[in-house]
């Protein structure tokens, strides 16, 4: 064989191998999206989104306060931990360089990073649960709120780092104090990688579930006392599912296929946003 | 330039019987030689009274981490007048320029020692503000560099960094600043569109209206027209030889032509030394050196 024949043939093999494994990998996803679908789409009506968890056995019912619920803690946990993040991004890619303490934080928030979320729900219940004597929404918060910030600090280093040495110098050249230099430009300059990736940590936290079992656990009626017990969708769609009641596996197959939907539009808008480029380049 | 100590890198060996800078492809001249001999025909105006020094540098050596840039850099800059740094890539021509604006300072790992004064002051004195010194000291830099905001904002975040004025007053100055880097009548109907959506050329212009809006004593223009089409140098020149009516300014290049036509003094450096100092017009007509002559022929760099 020819060397030419013979780098032709590995050619063909490699390429239909990552073909395969491509199809492999779709085949599931596409099969996961249409089975949540079709299960799902009964479930979904006006119900779903205007009553609350039914009691076990009672007909009817919807999501309401589980939704509701997932958006609250959800937006406090953002609210809590993006600027965090955001912070300590800053630390590490503005004021870093030559700085000890930067790279054991850099390594530290990796950590934190890939840490089982669950370790996260069992941490907050012991300083937060604990203390408090009661479950609630604000320890619920404040898990998710643990888990954003790992995520919002590497996207937003990454994204700082992004912005080209020569702008900052630009900046500096000016006579600019360095507050400003960052507010001003680099913030500016990496504006839409930084909300990207506050998205994606939303997207994240909003499908966790074990984080929840310990702090928020779940409420079966409507409630916004976030000294409360309170409801959640990953939550609620893990009990449901389990439960041997028709009705309450079917709002588990509704629930599961808003959250589905709900973090696909977020990563969507997450990567339109990544790809805009009238503002910045 | 009696002032000005000059180390040669090498010893003075007798220089060769000057020949006419020839290449092998039939005698042509080099183009700066061009330009010297019409500059030449006008020496009447180019010989202008001698302005002060703005700036002294005494022996600056300068290191990255424990590579050592400049070797004992001594030469003065004078007020009003273009000063040309030329050199091969890596002699330590712009490293000189970033010091002169201790922008050098971003990075812990560099470090200059020696004195450079500026108005008879060490700025490399640690009490120096260094947000002060660079509002007096402007830079523009090789790669166009606007902000991401309005051509409008580029230009007033810098005037209102030192200066309370009205937005009446910000605009006057905006539109003086835009004028005067000849770019005005391109920008004028869109200042708030973002500085990104100008090409090359025209975010270069911004950069030096951004750097002159602040009112700075001295101008650092670092390879500045190197990015650019013939056109935007073009019109980047005839701004700096407006500009030195008012502004003491230091440039950086790789075109000889430029160095040729552009400035008032030339200052040839090789591997972080200063070989040769002078007028213009003796270092691309009579250079003392070999190194110099080889380079401004074209012979090597």
């Amino acid at each position: 064989m020819s060397p030419y024949a013979r780098r032709r043939a590995v050619n063909t093999l490699v390429l239909s191998l990552s073909l395969g494994a491509t199809a492999i990998g779709l085949l599931w996803l596409a099969s996961i999206l249409w089975t949540l679908l079709q299960n799902g789409v009964a479930a979904i009506g006006v119900d779903l989104f205007t009553r609350s968890t039914p009691a076990p056995g009672s007909e009817g019912g919807g999501l309401l306060n589980a939704l509701y619920g997932t958006f609250v803690m959800t937006l406090v946990a953002t609210i809590v931990g993006a600027p965090i993040g955001i912070l300590a991004a800053t630390f590490l890619a503005e004021f870093g360089r030559g700085n000890p303490l930067a790279p054991v934080v850099r390594f530290i928030n990796d950590i934190l990073l890939s840490a089982p979320s669950i370790i996260i729900g069992v941490f907050v219940y012991i300083v937060m649960v604990k203390q408090m004597g009661h479950f609630s929404a604000w320890a619920g918060s404040a898990a998710l709120a643990i888990i954003v910030i790992p995520v919002v600090v590497r996207t937003t280093e990454d994204m700082l780092n992004l912005v080209p040495a020569s702008l900052r110098e630009a900046a500096f050249a000016l006579g600019t104090p360095k507050w400003k230099v960052i507010v001003m430009v680099t913030y500016r300059a990496a504006m839409q990688g930084m909300l990207t990736g506050v998205l994606l940590a939303v997207a994240r936290v909003s499908g966790e579930t074990a984080p929840l079992l310990f702090t928020a656990v779940n409420n079966q009626f409507w409630s916004v006392n976030m000294n409360d017990w309170m409801a959640n969708l990953p939550v609620v769609i893990f009990q449901f599912a389990m439960s041997p009641y028709q009705d309450w596996q079917r709002l588990a197959w509704g629930g599961a296929l808003i959250i589905t939907g709900a973090i696909l539009v977020l990563n969507i808008t997450a990567r339109i946003l990544a790809n805009l480029k009238s503002f910045a380049k | 330039m009696s002032d000005v100590s000059l180390r040669p890198n090498e010893p003075n060996r007798p220089l060769p019987p000057v020949a006419t800078p020839t290449r092998g492809n039939g005698g042509s001249v080099p183009a700066h030689a061009a330009v010297i001999a019409e500059r030449a025909g006008k020496s009447s105006e180019a010989k202008a009274p001698a302005t002060p020094d703005k700036v002294v540098v005494r022996d600056l050596h300068f290191y990255y981490k424990n590579f050592e840039a400049l070797r004992g850099i001594n030469l003065s800059l004078r007020d009003k007048r273009v000063t040309a740094f030329i050199g091969p890539s890596g002699c330590g021509k712009s490293t000189l320029l970033r010091v002169l604006n201790r922008i050098y300072q971003l990075y812990p790992e560099q470090r200059a020692t020696g004195e450079v004064l500026v108005d008879g002051r060490n700025i490399l004195d640690p009490k120096v503000d260094l947000n002060l010194l660079r509002a007096k000291i402007g830079m523009v830099f090789q790669k166009p560099t606007p902000f991401p905001m309005s051509i409008h904002d580029n230009i007033a975040f810098g005037i209102k960094l030192y200066e309370k004025l009205s937005p009446a007053q910000i605009d006057e100055r905006v539109e003086s600043a835009l004028r005067r880097a000849a770019l005005w009548n391109e920008v004028k109907d869109k200042l708030k569109q973002s500085g990104l959506s100008l090409s090359g050329g025209q975010q270069q212009r911004l950069c030096i209206a951004r750097a002159i809006a602040v009112k700075p004593e001295i101008l650092l223009l670092d390879e500045p027209a190197s990015a650019l089409d013939p056109i935007s140098t073009q019109h980047i020149e005839e701004l700096i030889d407006e500009l030195k009516t008012d502004y003491c300014i230091a440039i950086v290049t790789h075109n000889m032509q430029q160095a040729a036509r552009s400035s008032d003094y030339t200052a040839f450096m090789y591997l972080g030394e200063l070989v040769e100092f002078d007028e213009t017009e003796v270092i691309f007509t009579h250079p003392r050196h070999k190194r110099t002559e080889d380079y401004i022929t074209g012979r090597f760099g």
